[in-house]
C-alpha cells in the first residue's frame, strides 16, 4: 500500500521552509510554528527522515522549485500500512512514518512477533473430515482395482494396437505376428497423418486371415500427438488435444489389452485407459514394448508409460538393469 | 549389376542423400565394382535420374514394400531406423548405418553403436560415407540372429491365463 502525500510548499518569510506553510496541511504535531517539535531532528529538519510528520521537503527553498525540483510532489510512504491508531497520535492523522511523542515510528506495522498462538482445533475439524474422505474415496478404487488385476479373464481378447508409423508399425506387426486366436477383434488406433501404416497392417491382417478366418480387425485415426522433431512444450499441447479423441474412443472399444511401442501417439491411449481403470469403468491392461532402437535409454513414451503400462518390455540387457520393473525377453522383434 | 540401395526410412535425410550423390561417393563405389545405385528419399528432394561415372542413378520417394529393392542389392546404405536395418539385416544383406546428428537426441545411434558392436554392420555418420565406403570390408559383417515374436506371444499367453 503506497500512501501519497502531496504537499504544496510556500515559505513566507520568518517561518523556515522546511517546516512547511503557516497553517496549511502541517501534519507536524508542533505544528507550523516549530515549537515543541518532537522530531530529534529538531525544527530545521537537518538529517531528520521523517518527511511526513514535517510537512516539507528539506531540500525546497522556495515555492519555484530548487534542489528538489517540482513545488508539488507526491511523497511515497516506502513501507506504508496500516497506521496503528497510537493513543496521543490524535493530532497527527496522516503522520505516516512521522514519529509520536513516544519516538517510535508511526505508519508502520511493529515487527511480527513469533505468535505462540495455539491452532483454532475445532475450526480446522470439518475441513480434515473432508479430506479424509475425499481420500478414502480415491483409494477405494485404487484397492478394488489391485483386487480386478487379479481377475479371472476369458478369451478371446480384444487388443487394442497403436500403430505408431514407420518403424514403429513394423515392430508391433511383427509382435503381433505369433498371437494366437485368441487375440481378437485387434482395433489398429493410427495417427491421422500416418500415410504408410495402413497399407501395412491390411497387408499384415490380409495374410492373417488366410491362416485364421474368424479374424477381425479394425482402423482408427486420432491426432498424432508429437510430430518428428515437435518441441516438447507444444507436445503437451497436442497430447492433450489427442486425449479429446482417445478418452471417447478408448470408452467405445473397451479393449481387454492395449498393446504399443512408441511414439507419442500411444500416451494418449494409454492414459485414456488408464484413467478408465481408475474410473472403474473398464480395466485394460496396458502392455509397452519399448523399441529395438532402444539399448541404453528409454524413449519419452517409455519414460512416462514406465510409470503406466502394466508390463514394460525391453528389448536389450541394459535396459533392464536400468528399470527393474520392467521384463526383458531378448529380442522379439 | 552389383547395386547399392539407399533408404532413409519415412521421414527425410537430405544430406545421406547428397553425400550418396557426391562424385567422392560414387567413384568410391565404382572403384568396387558397384554399378547401380538406387535411392529411396521419403520426404526429402527428388534428383532426377541420371548417368553420371558410369554408375546409374535411380531415385524413388516411397514404396509400399522395400522387400524387392532390399532383395537385389548387393550393399544397403540406410538411416538408422530399426525396419530399415532390421528388414536388411534378415535379408542377409550388408549393411552400412548412417547417422542422422540432426534428430532429437539422436536416440537411434544407440541401436546401431549395438549392431556394430555386435559386428552386424559397419557404421558412421555423412562427412565419414566417403570413407567408409573406401575402407569398407564386408566380409568380416557377422550374420544378425533374428528375433523371436513367438517368445512375446508365449508371455502374453501367460499373463492372460491361456497357458
Amino acid at each position: 500500500m503506497h500512501i501519497h502525500i502531496h504537499m504544496h510548499i510556500h515559505a513566507p518569510a520568518g517561518i523556515p521552509a522546511s517546516h512547511g506553510s503557516p497553517g496549511s496541511c502541517c501534519p507536524c504535531p508542533a505544528g507550523p510554528s516549530g515549537s515543541g517539535c518532537p522530531c530529534p531532528a529538531g525544527p530545521e529538519r537537518a538529517g531528520c527522515h521523517s518527511r511526513g510528520a514535517h510537512g516539507g521537503i528539506p531540500q525546497l527553498r522556495d515555492a519555484g522549485g530548487g534542489a528538489a525540483g517540482s513545488p508539488s510532489r507526491r511523497i511515497t510512504a516506502p513501507r506504508a500500512r496500516r497506521a496503528p491508531v497510537t493513543p496521543g497520535a490524535t493530532t497527527a492523522p496522516r503522520a505516516r512514518g512521522g514519529l509520536n511523542r513516544a519516538g517510535r515510528r508511526m505508519g508502520v506495522a511493529p515487527l511480527p512477533l513469533p505468535r505462540k498462538v495455539a491452532p483454532a482445533r475445532m475450526e480446522e475439524l470439518p475441513v480434515v473430515v473432508l479430506l479424509l474422505l475425499l481420500l478414502s474415496l480415491l483409494l477405494v478404487p485404487l484397492v478394488l482395482l489391485l483386487r480386478r488385476r487379479r481377475g479371472r479373464r476369458t478369451p478371446p481378447f480384444s487388443l487394442l494396437v497403436v500403430a505408431g508409423s514407420g518403424g514403429h508399425t513394423t515392430e508391433i506387426l511383427r509382435l503381433l505376428s505369433c498371437l494366437s486366436e485368441s487375440y481378437s477383434p485387434r482395433h489398429y488406433v493410427l495417427a491421422d497423418s500416418d500415410k504408410m501404416s495402413e497399407a501395412k497392417i491390411r497387408s499384415f491382417e490380409q495374410k492373417r486371415a488366410e491362416t485364421f478366418s474368424e479374424s477381425q480387425f479394425s482402423l482408427e485415426r486420432i491426432p498424432r500427438s508429437r510430430e518428428v522433431r515437435q518441441s516438447w512444450s507444444s507436445s503437451v499441447v497436442t497430447t492433450l488435444y489427442s486425449m479429446l479423441y482417445s478418452l471417447p474412443l478408448t470408452y467405445k472399444l473397451k479393449p481387454d489389452l492395449i498393446l504399443c511401442n512408441g511414439p507419442g501417439t500411444c500416451v494418449p491411449v494409454c492414459l485414456s485407459a488408464f484413467l478408465l481403470g481408475l474410473l472403474q469403468i473398464k480395466r485394460t491392461i496396458i502392455v509397452y514394448v519399448e523399441s529395438i532402437c532402444r539399448v541404453e535409454t528409454l524413449s519419452l513414451s517409455g519414460k512416462i508409460l514406465y510409470y503406466f503400462s502394466d508390463y514394460f518390455i525391453v528389448q536389450w540387457p541394459d535396459l533392464k538393469k536400468k528399470y527393474p520393473k520392467s521384463v526383458y525377453l531378448g529380442r522379439i522383434v | 549389376m552389383k547395386s547399392v540401395f539407399v533408404t532413409v526410412g519415412t521421414t527425410s535425410f537430405e544430406e545421406l542423400i547428397a553425400t550418396a550423390r557426391s562424385p567422392p561417393a560414387l567413384q568410391a563405389l565404382q572403384s568396387r565394382g558397384y554399378q547401380k545405385l538406387v535411392l529411396q528419399v521419403g520426404r526429402g528432394s527428388l534428383p532426377q535420374p541420371s548417368r553420371c561415372s558410369a554408375l546409374a542413378v535411380e531415385a524413388f520417394r516411397f514404396k509400399d514394400s522395400l522387400a524387392e529393392d532390399l532383395q537385389s542389392a548387393d550393399l544397403v546404405i540406410s538411416h538408422a531406423g530399426a525396419g530399415s536395418c532390421l528388414e536388411t539385416l534378415e535379408k542377409g544383406k550388408p549393411l552400412i548405418v548412417v547417422i542422422n546428428d540432426k534428430l532429437m537426441d539422436n536416440h537411434q545411434l544407440e541401436l546401431a553403436k549395438q549392431l556394430h558392436r555386435d559386428g552386424c554392420v559397419l557404421y558412421c555418420d555423412c562427412s565419414t560415407l566417403v570413407e567408409t565406403l573406401q575402407s569398407m570390408d564386408l566380409s568380416a559383417l557377422k550374420p544378425f540372429p533374428p528375433g523371436q515374436p513367438e517368445k512375446f506371444a508365449s508371455f502374453l499367453d501367460k499373463v492372460l491365463g491361456l497357458q
